[in-house]
């Protein structure tokens, strides 16, 4: 197996390019075959994989060097450690199950093909970044993700705000990922290589050592992992670069799903894991990354209260979750936030899924003030959801209370109660905001329009096998992977990943307590279910009385603490003018003016020398002469 | 004396191949309606002495090693050989089109190929110009091959009449050379000259050897260098390419282009790394302003031109002066510096050539006679994308990788080549070389602009002979796959140069 690594992200590409190629012409509404079979057969080979690093600890495999002169070399290298079995697994899984349901959900969009063929190539991209050996190869494809992601949220390109929204994600991205590039160089003239072993082996001897930029003194270790961390804000969506996420939905609700709330997304989480043997010498670094997740766990459940498209709630939850596992990396619960990671994938790309579902139902309606009621009318994405939501909301024994809890019980006993307190009073927001989309979709009267031309009706077999199969994650993966709490299988499984890392790990040591914390998080869970159940079942005119009384903290929120409005008017307006300005009044007359003068001044030069080649034989000859005795002249003049 | 045949078994068998190829003419004539027999066995010939050549002991030297076979040796000839059978399956049906199917071709073909295997090989001025003089002489045929059009014999004449003013210049450097030194033989003038450097430094600082001043070892480097330098086509001994590589029939350029360059190459790594060696800080001097000369005019003359075929010319000179370069830099890094040049020379044999097929495939209707006949102008490709969209696309793979944009062999052989300029302390020859880059990347994209930019403005068609094909995917599969897995072919060559030193 360990040289047959390559054909795990192999498949899917495979798959990819043959169906763009003959998928418009041949294919067509058999496009999703060949990607489906490719990442079936991948998500197989990686779960054989799992078991061998289970067994035997970390593969290699030296796929070739691309260039090598001297001490300049490129090699392209897969490795698969602990950290990196676990990502591929549930990348290669989550990813074939919503192959699947994409079939029903896709049905008879007339970029049936495209979007299959982009999808397999995203799985391509994602395993191949988490396969990486070295940062060059995780960079190109950091990249490659990007833009996939930018190709599928603009799907349905013709629509103005998709194709807006696919912009403004990779624009977005490249802030960040300007911070992780130069991360890398600094990595590059700091090590002189970029291969994963030799970095972390050799990190320790880099300690305390600094780097002079704009004439100051930085912390060398701690500049690369900002720098680093840079990139992961912009991927996961942290703040301030959470902007591009919430309009990725714009996208096909699978790919929202996959890309931007199970797999692309949890990429910066994955990187500062990754990078952790350089985090853990850096603890001014991780405090940042602790209290950057804090704060946007916080901050985008806030938003996540009042937001009334369906997918955008669940875009912030995304934002806020991500914050949850950078919180849980910066205090030092390494393994929690890998754990969260996992249950995060099963149980949001069920809910989107879910709400994929719903949306299908309705024939594209996404405005929850249109819903109501559909909770006899589609019992099967019922039941979806729901399990989705109380695993989200951290109700035990479903997933997400198991990983959640670890994470807060991680922060506080690493001694930073201000981010624990955040995290609580999220755990409330959390249980909240979600039981609002569910009593406000599925409880009540319903609102909409719809059904009265077309009946509701529930989604295929082909979308609701998918549900079944995440629910069922949802429901068990937890305890599963993570009991008993900080010694379950995860725990083990990943241990080899952290005793590779150097200095001292802040990993608080387990005490008792622990059971009180426990029963405190299931409480606020619960009185989150509770508020939202008051609010939108018993008493439905509250929420409004509620908006009347606090407008402006209403109109705040809802309008995402005016964060794109902020942007507009610092960032993109200025920007846009400048450009205008370069453009017009630099580029038009001084840089076009230069270029073209060069240009016309080797098109001269070209019209003038191609006169030498008159056709004469003559003064071909001559002109030997001439050059050999004009090397005889420079000849002497050296000797 | 124990003569080990079998090291000249390879050009033992293009001889007879090419005698076989002139006797079908003879005597199959009546049962052969066209000449495709001949194509056959010439190319079945090459393919046997190509398989041959990994077989043969490589460090083996006959006829008083006037004769050597190395692994450059061996790894010229193989390039020889696929350049050779390249420009064979591409001929096929190019001169049956053009009206000039005759068997000779064939056989001529093999006899320049012969001069190119002997150079290769040759340890001796005397058998290296032997093989200069078979393989430019079959160049002056195939040049003018098409009898009844002036340009092929305009084309013809101008490369007889200067090629011989070229050997002229070579063979009186090598008769001064002898005269300074007493051999003709390169082993020997290379222990020769190294010895005088010896007892030069020797003897008191600062008086060199009376023999590596003396004013006719410099006179007769230049000779040598000139005539070296005539046939890599380089400024200023370049004026003949122009005019010869669009006088002469397609499949003869794409040849001409690839063939008797990369043999000049091969005999100018053995003349002045080896033989001259003791010489490398005059020859280097000289060498780094001829590629500063060549790169430039090649490429800024190639912008100028509206005749695709004239272009490539003046490209194929631009390329001549990249390779300098790192001809230039081997001075200083031996191994890299010549593994580098050899690497270049087979990526820009399958890059070049690939691009004269793809001109060589397009035909136009002329407005006038309602006939296809070749297309040469740029306009010639507006829009061939929608009529083929697959020659428009190798057509793009060659242009890139002409103008090096990874992941093609173009783009890694400038990087060895500029790399192994900035190891050997010539930072400023690589930027000279990268500045040309950005140069030629003007008129090879314009084509590709043509091609995917433009409305069609005539009928277009391409040759669909299945022999021209299956060139055309080798030569764009082999570009591809130099670019992405460079690091194999490398090996070979730095392992083929290292047995020069």
């Amino acid at each position: 197996m360990e040289t047959m690594l390559w054909v795990i992200p192999a498949l899917p590409l495979l798959a990819s390019i043959v169906t763009i190629l003959g998928g418009k012409r041949w294919i067509r509404e058999k496009s999703h075959w060949l990607p489906c079979i490719g990442v079936g057969i991948s998500f197989l080979l990686s779960l054989i994989t799992f078991f061998q690093v289970w067994n035997r600890g970390t593969l290699h495999q030296v796929l070739y060097s691309w260039i090598s002169s001297g001490d300049f070399q490129v090699n392209l290298t897969l490795q698969v450690d602990p950290l990196t079995a676990v990502m591929v697994v549930v990348v290669s899984g989550v990813s074939f199950l919503i192959h699947i349901y994409s079939i029903g959900y896709m049905h008879g969009d007339e970029g049936y093909h495209r979007f299959f063929s982009f999808i397999s190539l995203f799985t391509f991209s994602m395993l191949m970044l988490v396969l990486s050996a070295d940062f060059l190869l995780l960079y190109v494809f950091w990249e490659a993700v990007g833009l996939c992601s930018y190709l599928l949220i603009g799907h349905w390109y013709y629509k103005k705000s998709a194709a807006d929204a696919g912009k403004k994600a990779f624009i977005v991205n490249r802030v960040g990922d300007f911070g992780f590039g130069l991360g890398v160089m600094l990595l590059f003239t700091t090590f002189g290589t970029l291969d994963y072993q030799t970095i972390f082996s050799r990190s320790g001897e880099f300690v305390g050592k600094t780097f002079p930029m704009f004439g100051i003194e930085f912390d060398l270790l701690t500049l690369t992992c900002l720098l680093l961390f840079m990139g992961a804000i912009g991927k996961s969506a942290q703040f301030p670069l959470h902007v591009w996420l919430p309009d990725a939905m714009e996208g096909p609700t699978p790919v929202s799903a996959l890309i931007h709330a199970a797999t692309m997304v949890t990429a910066g989480v994955y990187l500062v894991a990754r990078c952790y043997p350089l985090y853990n010498l850096a603890p001014k670094a991780l405090f940042i990354v602790a209290l950057i997740g804090g704060f946007t766990v916080f901050f985008a459940a806030t938003i996540g209260l009042v937001q009334n498209d369906i997918k955008r709630v669940l875009a912030y939850s995304t934002i806020s979750q991500l914050g949850y596992m950078f919180m849980a990396l910066g205090v030092g619960a390494y393994v929690a936030a890998i754990f969260h990671l996992v249950t995060h994938a099963f149980f949001k790309a069920l809910l989107f899924l879910a709400s994929g579902s719903v949306i299908h139902a309705l024939g594209g309606e996404q405005d929850m003030r249109n819903m109501g009621g559909l909770k006899d009318k589609i019992p099967g994405t019922y039941w979806a959801f729901l399990i989705g939501a109380l695993a989200l909301a951290g109700i035990p024994p479903l997933a997400g209370f198991w990983s959640k809890d670890e994470i807060l019980m991680g922060t506080f006993k690493a001694g930073y109660y201000v981010l624990w307190i955040l995290g609580s009073a999220t755990a409330f927001m959390t249980a909240f905001y979600i039981f609002r989309l569910i009593f406000m979709t599925f409880f009540g009267d319903f609102r909409g329009r719809h059904g009265v031309e077309h009946p509701i009706h529930e989604s295929p077999p082909v979308m609701l096998y998918p549900l079944t199969v995440l629910a069922i994650l949802s429901i068990f993966a937890g305890w599963m992977l993570g009991f008993p709490p900080e010694h379950g299988f995860i725990h083990t499984f990943l241990a080899p990943t952290l005793a590779e890392t150097q200095g001292t790990a802040p990993l608080p040591e387990t005490t008792e307590g622990g059971a009180g914390l426990m029963f405190f998080s299931i409480l606020v869970a619960a009185l989150g279910i509770l508020t939202a159940w008051m609010f939108y079942v018993k008493r439905p005119e509250m929420p409004v009385r509620f908006a009347e009384t606090y407008p402006s903290t209403y109109d705040w929120l809802l309008h995402k603490y005016w964060f794109d409005e902020i942007y507009d008017t610092l960032f993109v307006n200025p920007t846009k003018q400048f450009a205008n300005f370069l453009w017009q009044g630099f580029d038009d007359s001084v840089i076009d003016g230069v270029i073209n003068g060069i240009a016309r001044g080797i098109d001269v030069m070209s019209a003038k020398l191609r006169r030498l080649q008159s056709g004469y034989l003559q003064q071909y000859a001559l002109s030997m002469v001439i050059g050999v005795i004009v090397i005889l002249g420079i000849y002497l003049l050296i000797v | 004396m124990n003569l080990n045949w079998t090291a000249i078994l390879p050009e033992i068998f293009i001889t007879l191949t090419a005698l076989g190829v002139l006797g079908i003419d003879l005597f199959y004539t009546r049962y052969q309606k066209d000449k495709t027999l001949n194509a056959i066995v010439t190319l079945s010939g090459m393919g046997i002495a190509f398989l041959l050549l990994p077989f043969l002991s490589a460090k083996t030297q006959i006829f008083t090693s006037l004769f050597v076979l190395d692994p450059l040796a061996i790894f010229f000839k193989m390039v020889f050989l696929i350049s050779g059978s390249m420009t064979a399956l591409i001929s096929i049906n190019y001169l049956k089109m053009e009206g000039f199917d005759l068997g000779e071709y064939y056989g001529v073909l093999l006899f320049s190929i012969l001069g190119m295997m002997v150079m290769a090989s040759a340890n001796d001025f005397i058998l290296i110009y032997l093989g200069l003089e078979l393989m430019t002489v079959s160049f002056y045929v195939l040049s003018g091959f098409f009898k009844t059009d002036l340009r092929s014999n305009e084309a013809a004449l101008k490369y007889l009449i200067l090629g011989g003013f070229a050997s002229a210049l070579f063979l009186y450097g090598i008769s001064l050379l002898y005269g300074v030194t007493g051999s003709t033989e390169i082993s020997y003038i290379a222990g020769y000259l190294t010895e005088q450097t010896r007892t030069g430094a020797d003897s008191v600082a600062g008086v060199t050897s009376a023999v590596l001043s003396h004013p006719l070892l410099s006179l007769s480097l230049i000779m040598l260098l000139a005539g070296l330098c005539f046939k890599v086509a380089a400024v200023p001994f370049h004026m003949w390419t122009p005019d010869v590589y669009e006088g002469a029939p397609t499949s003869v350029t794409a040849f001409m282009s690839v063939g008797p360059k990369a043999a000049g190459f091969v005999v100018m790594l053995r003349v002045l790394l080896v033989a001259l060696g003791a010489l490398e800080k005059q020859w280097m001097v000289i060498l780094a302003v001829i590629s500063i000369l060549t790169m430039t005019l090649g490429n800024i003359v190639a912008i100028a031109q509206q005749n695709v075929k004239r272009m490539l010319a003046y490209s194929s000179i631009a390329h001549a002066g990249y390779i300098l370069l790192g001809i230039v830099a081997s001075a200083r890094v031996l191994t890299a510096g010549s593994a580098s040049v050899v690497f270049y020379i087979l990526s820009y044999a399958f890059m070049n050539l690939g691009a004269f097929t793809v001109l060589l495939a397009l035909r136009k209707e002329d407005k006038q006679t309602g006939l296809m006949v070749p297309a040469m102008d740029l306009e010639d490709f507006s829009g061939l994308s929608k009529r083929d969209p697959l020659t428009a696309f190798l057509m793009l793979i060659f242009m890139f990788s002409l103008t090096g944009i990874p992941p093609t062999a173009g783009f890694v052989g400038k990087f060895y080549l500029f790399m192994s300029a900035v190891d050997a302390n010539l930072v400023w020859l690589a930027v000279i070389g990268v500045i040309n880059s950005a140069i030629s990347a003007y008129y090879y994209l314009r084509i590709l602009v043509y091609i995917y930019m433009k409305e069609p403005k005539v009928v277009q068609s391409v040759d669909n002979s299945s022999s021209l094909w299956v060139a055309l995917y080798v030569m764009a599969l082999a570009t591809l796959l130099i670019g992405i897995l460079p690091n194999l072919l490398f090996n070979v060559a730095r392992a083929s140069v290292v047995s020069l030193f």
